[in-house]
């Protein structure tokens, strides 16, 4: 499983940490209430097919990337920097 | 049909004509009492101990593909109470118990052999824990013997024990663990269940679940609409998507976990063994593999097959541990579902929806679990209250913070175990 970090280029899967769903980008107000965080830190969608997730470039150029990924074929659809993402959101 | 001696006797005199079909392949009934989603191996016990220990007989277990199909048929079949924290011990303790008089049980082989648990330590701080983890696996009233080096040499003596970066110091030796065929598991609970009524429904999918104003009336399936008074969710790694149909989310999140077997060879580990150094972890089965594991991929996947980096790892450890597996060449390798949990620990629990129950996030350590996790899902099914063995799996305590299971003590996070 290879990565096309935007800045790096395709790299090996063993560069990079899994952070998990990219539900980090909609990180809830503090006072949202315990539901919310709930949902925040611990339930999924956990879909069988394409998911967004955060992946940190660790051992290259240190961005947090957000991965487009089949979770059912293992193949990668596409990868932007986290930081161009929040942004978007924001 | 039962076994005995008289009976392979008779039939190995009469050509062996009298051996019948496990179990029935019955048409679907338009209701059941109780409907069980997943015919694995937390599935079919389930149905067994509902029929056996709460005299249910009107139940549906329904599986989409065969018995024996899933992870109950592709992990490597460790059977062992070595847990250390309240709430999961207890249980560990209670499903080893079962294991013990299974085969007697289900008047089916299953194999059970009790060669031995052995967790290597590394480190002067490594055996601490394993000596903490052992007093406390004997408070609970199993065994535990904490061996040091000349002990563990003693036991297998092939490990490399001088190791430059990773000396083996000792190990904590649990006796009564050891290993089962995991298919036989599958096979005697579904044979168990059918004599006593239970309608295995194979090729059986699941595509809804109908719920009216907060109560479960039945499920939509491949085969048909089923009504049921109780409906009951034990499906691992595809518990997200079940739960979804019944439009709940969990606190899960599906990864793939990677075994691997060699050719057949000589006897030659007659325990399990598990590094305490790297993940890794073996033991030979009856025809002679070496099976042996590692950890998770580390990413989510759906796909039932992983990638080289583990593959890598896992070899590398096993090398490192004892060197003369190295010229055993490797068979095949695969991959399985496993549905994690932030703290590594599972789910037997009701839902928020009335007659709707769940059993899941096994994470990678499920096989071990097949006759207790059965028998307390039963147990809470038949009777709404949770089984004193297994009272710390709730659905909420993540939210509530309270309870949370965290054997590894790495945090209690999603990409954490």
């Amino acid at each position: 499983m290879r990565i096309r970090c935007p800045l790096c280029g395709e790299r090996d899967r063993r560069e990079f940490y899994y952070k998990g769903a990219a539900v980090a980008l909609a990180r809830p107000d503090p006072g949202a209430g315990p539901e919310v965080w709930d949902a925040y830190l611990h339930l999924r969608d956990n879909p069988c097919g394409e998911t967004r997730e955060l992946w940190y470039h660790e051992a290259g150029c240190l961005a947090w990337l957000v991965v487009t990924r089949d979770t059912g074929t293992h193949e990668m659809v596409g990868a932007e920097l986290a930081s161009q993402q929040a942004l978007v959101a924001s | 049909m039962r076994f005995s001696g008289l009976r392979v006797l008779k039939e190995g005199l009469f050509g062996n004509k009298g051996w019948t079909g496990h179990w029935r392949d019955p048409e679907p009934k338009n209701e059941y009492d109780i409907v069980i989603i997943g015919g694995g191996g937390h599935g079919l016990s389930t149905a067994y101990y509902l029929a056996r220990e709460h005299g249910i007989r009107n139940i549906a277990v329904l599986e989409k593909g065969y018995i024996g199909g899933g992870n109950v048929g592709r992990n490597t079949t460790i059977v062992r109470a070595n847990y250390f924290l309240p709430g999961n011990s207890e249980f560990y303790s209670h499903t080893l118990k079962l294991w013990e008089g299974l085969e007697q049980e289900l008047n089916y082989n299953v194999m059970m052999s009790q060669r031995g648990v052995l967790g290597l330590f590394h480190s002067d701080g490594q055996r601490d824990a394993a000596a903490r983890r052992g007093n406390s696996m004997i408070n609970q009233g199993d065994d535990a013997v904490l061996l040091d080096r000349e002990g563990v040499r003693k036991l297998v003596p092939y490990l490399d024990f001088d190791n430059g970066r990773f000396p083996i110091y000792g190990g904590l030796l649990h006796p009564r663990g050891g290993t089962a065929r995991h298919d036989a598991v599958a096979w005697g609970f579904a044979r168990g269940a059918d004599s006593r009524g239970v309608d295995i429904l194979q090729n059986c999918e699941v595509t809804g679940i109908d719920v009216e104003g907060g109560v479960v009336k039945g499920v939509q399936t491949s085969r048909g609409v089923i009504r049921a008074k109780k409906v009951a969710i034990v499906v691992a790694g595809r518990s997200s998507q079940v739960a979804a149909m019944a439009g709940m989310r969990l606190p899960v999140e599906s990864h793939v976990l990677q075994a691997f077997v060699t050719e057949g060879l000589k006897p030659v580990i007659d325990n399990v063994i598990s590094f305490g150094m790297g993940h890794f972890y073996i033991s030979q089965s009856d025809k002679g593999g070496l099976v042996f594991g590692g950890d998770i991929d580390m990413y989510a996947s759906y796909a039932a097959r992983g990638n080289l980096p583990i593959v890598e790892h896992v070899m590398e450890a096993g090398m490192t541990l004892m060197p003369m597996i190295g010229k055993a060449k490797v068979l095949r390798s695969w991959g399985g579902i496993m549905d994690m949990t932030p703290d590594g620990s599972p789910f037997i629990d009701k839902t928020d929806i009335d007659g709707l129950y769940v059993n899941c996030g096994w994470n990678y350590g499920g096989f071990k679990a097949v006759p207790a996790s059965g028998n307390c899902f039963a147990h809470l099914i038949a009777t709404d209250r949770h089984h004193g063995a297994a009272t710390g799996f709730r659905l909420d305590r993540m939210k509530t913070g309270v309870g949370i299971m965290d054997e590894e003590g790495t945090g209690a996070q999603h990409n954490l175990h």
